[in-house]
């Protein structure tokens, strides 16, 4: 089989992975303040492994990421619900959030929000079903 | 605050999703959906226990306020309707375990159930018209999978049209809200209600209100019910039976809410238009029951009759018609299901839906065929069954307001869709039995339960329904007085 000719395209795929990932990652905690949030975060996280998943053929990125994208998306949307739930238990209303100020190391004084646990649901469903889209429309049957 | 409101949505929701994640465990699934019913079964009766001693119960999620949060809320109306669907759905599911085949277990059928339980329970208890928007789009989406489950030839032909349609509906329904916001500056309903009610409902308001009243016929079947009879033919009876139950009666609800919450100023305008449209939609549906000799098509017609009767109930605007549509409204999601189980059924048996291929049923299945006959009474409005008292109400209201054309379609209507369901029983019971026991396609062995279940329930609704009167007369009032609405929606929080 001939090799493809593409050193470029990968060259520049391990060095663009790693920005978008990390980028991803900013999104993702910009957005409790500031535009991003778990939304934005987990497509440009998609974004990633789509630009994988083109550089590099889906099965060995697949050997790499060994979960299943569906259940990947039923897990994310269970702990955005089970994260709202929390707030029933303290006898608030459903999707109650609460945040407060604490004194970490290296970081100071930071702000630690539960609403973060929600997004974190919802990235890792947006991650699954764009990725479940991806591979989809990707299989020929 | 009461955290039960949200649950009859989180609840299937939640056992859905864990079904996704453990996939192959088709008993599993069976077990837990058929919990998952009961408990939004319970949750619902609890519920309407509440509201009938402590008033309408609201949740505001997050701890946001009304009208800046997405407001919950249950009032009598959804209550009543969610415990009917609860328990409508659970039949189906149980008709579905011994039809729907492993290959579609196996595709996340109960998922897909749950989910769609998931947005017509989201959609009777919201109180935000775009969250609204959110649990419409949830069901739809549930029942597009649910149409075209399975894959074949017929059913991606149907769901094509199925899903343009909707998509179509529900591109102008977030239009509406567009408009809305843009006139009002508002999306929560009792926020909304009231400022409607401040500054009096202008034409544009009006014109709105008829841009939400197609968007929802669409999705009812009102007027609008071209797609209808194609895409509740195609799917297998367990997904027809509920889709023809349930997701029609989510655009009536639909349409109830908003023209007795908020466009109810001007009735002489918007409900004669729906009036006119319901008796459009009574005639065609009756014509196209009669009209053909197929059992599928038969009973879809039936279903558009159905709409067209309930809501010519709420073109009264009276305490009669709407306590009529109420009845009716529980009425035919329970008798509409069980149509559906039974002719499904007898399709399965024979193995065509051609009447005159059908004959002489009643040899070898003498309960199915009485069964059937009770059934085509109950829809006919014969008393004592269920149709009875929800006709007499409505026909009632009819002309007290003096909407005599009215109540006399209904009436003739209703003569008609007894002529079609019997040409049913006739064609396909009596006569020559051409086939014997071990030539037959399939057996009734396992889906008998549900169907007896649903035609118990029939008999019941009818003999029971002066029981039921105090919830329904709890519905109406707070339906013709939406001031209790808005009080406990905007002042009902306390923290």
């Amino acid at each position: 089989m001939k090799k493809p000719n593409d050193i470029i395209l990968r060259a520049v795929t391990n060095v663009a992975v790693v920005i978008i990932l990390t980028f991803a990652i900013y999104l993702f905690l910009a957005g409790h303040h500031n535009p991003g949030g778990g939304f934005i975060g987990g497509l440009a996280f998609a974004a990633a492994l789509t630009l994988l998943f083109l550089t590099y053929d889906i099965d060995s990125i697949r050997a790499n990421f060994p979960f299943d994208f569906k259940v990947l998306t039923a897990v994310g949307v269970l702990i955005a619900v089970f994260t709202g739930l929390g707030g029933i238990l303290f006898d608030k209303p459903f999707l109650f959030q609460a945040f407060d100020y604490f004194n970490l190391p290296i970081f100071g004084k930071t702000e630690l929000a539960t609403a973060v646990l929600f997004d974190v649901g919802v990235a890792l469903a947006v991650i699954g079903t764009a990725m479940v889209i991806i591979m989809t429309i990707s299989e020929d049957r | 605050m009461n955290n039960l409101v949200i649950m009859p949505i989180i609840v299937p929701l939640i056992i859905g999703l864990v079904m996704v994640i453990f996939r192959q465990k088709i008993l599993f699934h069976k077990i837990l959906s058929v919990f998952t019913l009961i408990a939004t079964g319970v949750i619902s009766g609890f519920l309407i226990y509440q509201v009938k001693y402590n008033g309408i119960q609201t949740l505001q999620l997050g701890g946001w306020e009304a009208p800046f949060g997405v407001s919950m809320v249950a009032d009598m109306f959804s209550g009543l309707l969610l415990l009917t669907t609860s328990i409508v759905g659970l039949l189906c599911l149980v008709f579905a375990f011994g039809s729907i085949g492993e290959d579609r277990e196996r595709h996340y059928f109960y998922p897909l159930f749950l989910f769609l339980i998931t947005g017509v329970n989201g959609s009777f208890l919201t109180g935000d018209v775009f969250n609204l928007f959110v649990c419409f789009e949830v069901m739809l989406i549930s029942s597009y999978a649910l149409i075209t489950l399975g894959g074949e030839k017929k059913q991606l032909r149907e769901s094509i049209k199925y899903v343009l349609i909707n998509l179509l509906a529900s591109f102008l329904f977030l239009a509406a809200v567009a408009y809305l916001y843009s006139v009002t500056g508002t999306i929560n309903m009792a926020h909304l209600a009231e400022r409607v009610g401040e500054v009096g409902q202008s034409g544009i308001i009006t014109a709105v209100a008829m841009m939400f009243l197609f968007v929802f016929s669409l999705k009812a079947g009102l007027f609008l019910f071209f797609w209808l009879p194609g895409s509740y033919s195609a799917p297998p009876t367990a997904v027809a039976a509920i889709f023809a139950a349930l997701l029609t009666k989510v655009g009536i609800y639909a349409i109830f809410r908003f023209f007795t919450l908020i466009f109810y100023h001007q009735p002489e305008v918007t409900h004669l238009i729906i009036g006119i449209m319901a008796a459009i939609t009574m005639l065609l549906g009756a014509i196209g029951a009669i009209a053909f000799n197929d059992i599928k098509k038969i009973l879809t017609y039936n279903v558009i009759v159905g709409v067209g009767f309930i809501l010519a109930g709420l073109a009264t605007y009276t305490h009669e018609g709407l306590t009529g549509s109420i009845y009716y409204l529980i009425h035919d999601m329970v008798i509409k299901a069980v149509i559906f189980l039974i002719g499904g059924v007898i399709i399965a048996l024979v193995g065509t839906s051609k009447l005159n291929d059908i004959s002489g049923l009643i040899k070898t299945h003498p309960y199915l065929g009485w069964m059937f006959f009770i059934v085509a009474l109950s829809i006919a409005g014969i008393p004592p069954l269920s149709g009875f008292i929800g006709k007499v109400y409505i026909t009632e209201g009819t002309f007290a307001v003096g909407y005599y054309w009215l109540g006399a379609i209904g009436l003739i209507t209703s003569l008609m869709v007894l002529f079609s369901v019997m040409k049913i029983f006739m064609n396909s019971f009596w006569g020559e039995t051409i086939l014997s026991e071990d030539m037959e396609k399939s057996s009734t062995k396992g889906v008998m339960f549900p169907i007896v279940t649903l035609v118990l329930l029939t008999i019941g609704l009818g003999l029971g329904a002066e029981g039921l009167y105090d919830y329904v007369n709890i519905a109406v009032e707070s339906l013709m007085n939406p001031s209790s609405y808005i009080e406990a929606v905007l002042l009902g929080y306390s923290d």
